[in-house]
C-alpha cells in the first residue's frame, strides 16, 4: 500500500512539470514576448532591449524556465501585465477562492441529486420510467451550458426579475425578519451558476450509479441474500446500495472535470470573478505570467483531486489495494 | 466506467470478424432512438456536406437593411446582426463541424489511436510504457484550459505556416478560408483524442497476441509489421464504431466551445461557436431569441443524437 501511495504521489510533480513546461514553451513559441505585450504602443527598441536584458529574457528558454520554476516554488508567480502594480498571486488567489466555493457546493449538489436519481432509475428498471429518466439525463448532458444560460438569464433576471443578471455577492446573505431574527439565506447570485454547473454533472453521476446498481443487482450474492429470506429493504440498503456506492468515488474525478470546464463558460457568461474568467481575460491579452500561473494552478488542483480520489478508492476497496501492491 | 465495460465486453469478441458489423447494425436497427439519432446526424452532416449546393445564400452575404429579422419567406431562419442569412450560416457551420470532427477522428482517433494502441499492445516493453505514460499525462490535464492555451499561443504560428504553404506550393487562397484556424483546432483536439482509442485497442491486442493464429503467423516467419497490419488490424477495426459514437460528440462540442472562446475557427469562417457567441447576451435573447435558438437547437440536437447513439451502441456491445 505504501509503495502504491508513493508511486501515485510521484506522479504529481511529473504532471506539473509537463503542464508548466508545455505552457511556457507554447507561450514563448508565439510571436512577441512579455516586454512587447507590456510595452503596448510604446516601442522604443533601445528601452525594450534594456528591459529584456534586465529581466533575463535574452537567456535561453531552458534557463528562463528554470528561473520561473524556482520563483514559483517560492510562491512568486510574477507580475500581471493587464493590471499593473499587482502581482499575479494577489490577483489569482482571491479569484481561486470564489471558484473553489462555487465548485465545492456544485460538487455536493451533483452527488446529492445524482446518486438517489440513479438508484431510483435502477430500481425502476423494466418499467417505462427508467428509460424516461435515462433519456432525460442524456439530454441534460447533451445541452451545452452556452445554450442554456442566456434563456435562463432572460427568464429569471429580465422577465421575472427575481435573480441578478450576474456578478458575485458571497455565499450567505443575512435576511432580517422584523429587525429581530437574522435568517441566513443563500446569496441570489448563486442560483444560476450552480444550476448551470450541476445539470450535466448530476446527469453523469446518476447514469453511472444506475449502471453500477444494475450490475450489482445481477450478482450472485444478491440472489443469495434474497434466497436466504432477507427483506427487500435489507437487500437494497445493505447489499445493493453499499456495493453501488464504491464506483461513485471515482466519479468525483469525472464530476470535477465537468465543473472545472464549466467554470470557464459559466463564470464568463455570468460575470463571476473566478479563476475561469480570469484565465479567459488573460489569454485574450497574452498576459504571460498570469496565463502560466493560472494554468499551472488549475492543473495542480485538478491532478491533486484526482489523486486523492484514486487513493481514497484504494483505501475503501481492498480489491484495488491488493491489485496495486502486486 | 464506459471504457471498462467496453473492455470487458470486447474480451468476449476477441477475434470475431466482419460479421460483427452486420450484427451490430441488426441490433441498432430495432432501436427507435438509435435510428432517429442516426437520421438526425445524417441530416445535419448532410446539410453541411452539401452546403454550397443547398444554402440559399452565401455565409458572408451581408444586408444591413435586413439585419436581425425573424424568420420570413426570404430568410427561413431569420438574419443575424449583419443581415446574414441564418439558415445558410447554420449549414456552413455544420460543414465546419463536419470537417473538424472528420479530420480529428481520422488522425487523432483512427490513425494515432489505432497505430499507437497496436504498437503498444503488440510490442509491449518500453514502447508500451512510453505510449501509456504519455497518454496518462495528457489525460490527467484539464482539457479545455490546455486547449485554449495551445490555440491562443500557436494560432499566429499556424497563420505563418499557412502563408508558407501558399508561397511554396501550388495551393492558394488558404488564408482567406481560415485554413490556419482549422489546422490549429484540429491539431489541438487530435492531441487529446487518441488516448481512449489507444487504451481500448491495446487491451484487445494484449489478448489477441496470445491467440493461435498470431502464433502461427509468427511461427511461419511473418514480420512484426505484417502481423500488425494483416492479422491484428482487421480484428480491431470493428472498434471504430465505438470511437465514432462516443468520440464525435465530444470533438464537435470542443470545437464549438473553443470557437465561442475566440480561439477556435476564426471569422469569417462560420461555426456554431461563433453563432452561439453572437446570441449569448440576455438582452439579445430578449429582443432577438432566434440568434441563439437557431444554433442552440441544432447543436443540442446534434450532441443529443451523439450521446443517444453512443448509449445504444454501448448497450448492443454489452449485451453480447
Amino acid at each position: 500500500m505504501t509503495a502504491y501511495v508513493v508511486r501515485r504521489l510521484a506522479w504529481l510533480p511529473i504532471v506539473l512539470f509537463v503542464v508548466s513546461f508545455l505552457s511556457f514553451a507554447i507561450m514563448r513559441f508565439g510571436p512577441g514576448d512579455p516586454v512587447t505585450v507590456a510595452a503596448g504602443q510604446y516601442r522604443d527598441p533601445e528601452v525594450l532591449a534594456r528591459i529584456r536584458a534586465e529581466k533575463g529574457l535574452d537567456d535561453s528558454l531552458v534557463i528562463q524556465y528554470a528561473r520561473w520554476v524556482s520563483a514559483a516554488l517560492r510562491g512568486d508567480f510574477g507580475d500581471s501585465i493587464l493590471q499593473r502594480t499587482f502581482t499575479v498571486s494577489e490577483l489569482m488567489f482571491p479569484k481561486m477562492w470564489v471558484s473553489a466555493q462555487l465548485g465545492v457546493i456544485a460538487l455536493a449538489i451533483v452527488f446529492v441529486v445524482g446518486v438517489p436519481l440513479g438508484l431510483i432509475a435502477a430500481r425502476l428498471n423494466g418499467t417505462w420510467i427508467d428509460p424516461f429518466i435515462v433519456s432525460s439525463l442524456l439530454f441534460l448532458q447533451a445541452i451545452p451550458v452556452l445554450v442554456l444560460i442566456p434563456p435562463l438569464l432572460w427568464l429569471f433576471a429580465l422577465q421575472f426579475r427575481i435573480l441578478p443578471v450576474g456578478g458575485w455577492g458571497g455565499l450567505i446573505d443575512i435576511y432580517w425578519v422584523g429587525g429581530v431574527v437574522a435568517l441566513p439565506i443563500p446569496d441570489p447570485h448563486l442560483y444560476l451558476p450552480l444550476l448551470a454547473y450541476t445539470l450535466g454533472g448530476f446527469a453523469g453521476v446518476a447514469r453511472l450509479v444506475r449502471i453500477t446498481a444494475l450490475e450489482v443487482t445481477r450478482e450472485d450474492y444478491i440472489r443469495t441474500a434474497r434466497a436466504k429470506g432477507l427483506s427487500e429493504a435489507t437487500v437494497f440498503f445493505r447489499h445493493i446500495l453499499r456495493n453501488s456506492l464504491l464506483p461513485i468515488v471515482t466519479s468525483v474525478g469525472l464530476a470535477l472535470a465537468s465543473v472545472v470546464e464549466g467554470a470557464f463558460f459559466v463564470e464568463t457568461l455570468l460575470g463571476i470573478p473566478g479563476i475561469g474568467s480570469f484565465l479567459f481575460e488573460a489569454s485574450r491579452s497574452r498576459d504571460y505570467d498570469t496565463i502560466m500561473a493560472t494554468t499551472v494552478i488549475i492543473a495542480f488542483v485538478f491532478v491533486l483531486t484526482n489523486l486523492i480520489v484514486e487513493l481514497t478508492y484504494g483505501f475503501i476497496d481492498p480489491r484495488v489495494r491488493v491489485q496495486a501492491s502486486r | 466506467m464506459a471504457t471498462a465495460t467496453l473492455e470487458r465486453s470486447s474480451e468476449r469478441d476477441v477475434g470475431a470478424g466482419r460479421g460483427q458489423w452486420r450484427e451490430l447494425w441488426g441490433r441498432l436497427r430495432v432501436k427507435k432512438l438509435a435510428v432517429i439519432s442516426m437520421v438526425l446526424i445524417v441530416v445535419i452532416y448532410g446539410s453541411g456536406l452539401f452546403a454550397p449546393l443547398l444554402a440559399p445564400y452565401s455565409y458572408t452575404d451581408q444586408n444591413l437593411d435586413r439585419a436581425l429579422e425573424g424568420p420570413s419567406r426570404d430568410h427561413w431562419l431569420g438574419t443575424d446582426r449583419l443581415g446574414r442569412d441564418m439558415l445558410s450560416r447554420a449549414m456552413y457551420s455544420a460543414r465546419t463541424t463536419l470537417i473538424v470532427t472528420a479530420a480529428v477522428l481520422l488522425t487523432g482517433s483512427i490513425v494515432l489511436g489505432n497505430g499507437l494502441g497496436l504498437l503498444a499492445g503488440y510490442r509491449g516493453g518500453w514502447i508500451d510504457n512510453a505510449v501509456m505514460r504519455a497518454g496518462e499525462i495528457l489525460s490527467s490535464l484539464p482539457g479545455i484550459p490546455m486547449l485554449i492555451l495551445i490555440n491562443a499561443g500557436l494560432a499566429p504560428r499556424a497563420i505563418e505556416a499557412t502563408r508558407w504553404i501558399e508561397d511554396h506550393t501550388p495551393l492558394t487562397g488558404l488564408t482567406g478560408t481560415g485554413f490556419a484556424s482549422y489546422l490549429i483546432v484540429f491539431a489541438g483536439l487530435s492531441l487529446f483524442s487518441w488516448i481512449g482509442t489507444a487504451r481500448l485497442i491495446r487491451a484487445l491486442v494484449f489478448q489477441l497476441r496470445e491467440r493461435d493464429f498470431i502464433m502461427a503467423a509468427e511461427g511461419l516467419g511473418a514480420t512484426g509489421r505484417r502481423v500488425i497490419s494483416r492479422h491484428l488490424l482487421p480484428n480491431v477495426t470493428f472498434l471504430i464504431v465505438l470511437q465514432l459514437s462516443s468520440g464525435l460528440g465530444a470533438i464537435a462540442g470542443s470545437e464549438i466551445v473553443l470557437t465561442w472562446f475566440g480561439v477556435g475557427v476564426q471569422p469569417p469562417a462560420p461555426s456554431f461557436g461563433a453563432m452561439l457567441f453572437d446570441g449569448s447576451g440576455a438582452r439579445t435573447f430578449q429582443s432577438h431569441p432566434h440568434i441563439l435558438l437557431v444554433p442552440g437547437v441544432i447543436v443540442t440536437l446534434l450532441l443529443y443524437a451523439f450521446v443517444l447513439l453512443g448509449d445504444a451502441v454501448n448497450d448492443s456491445f454489452a449485451r453480447r
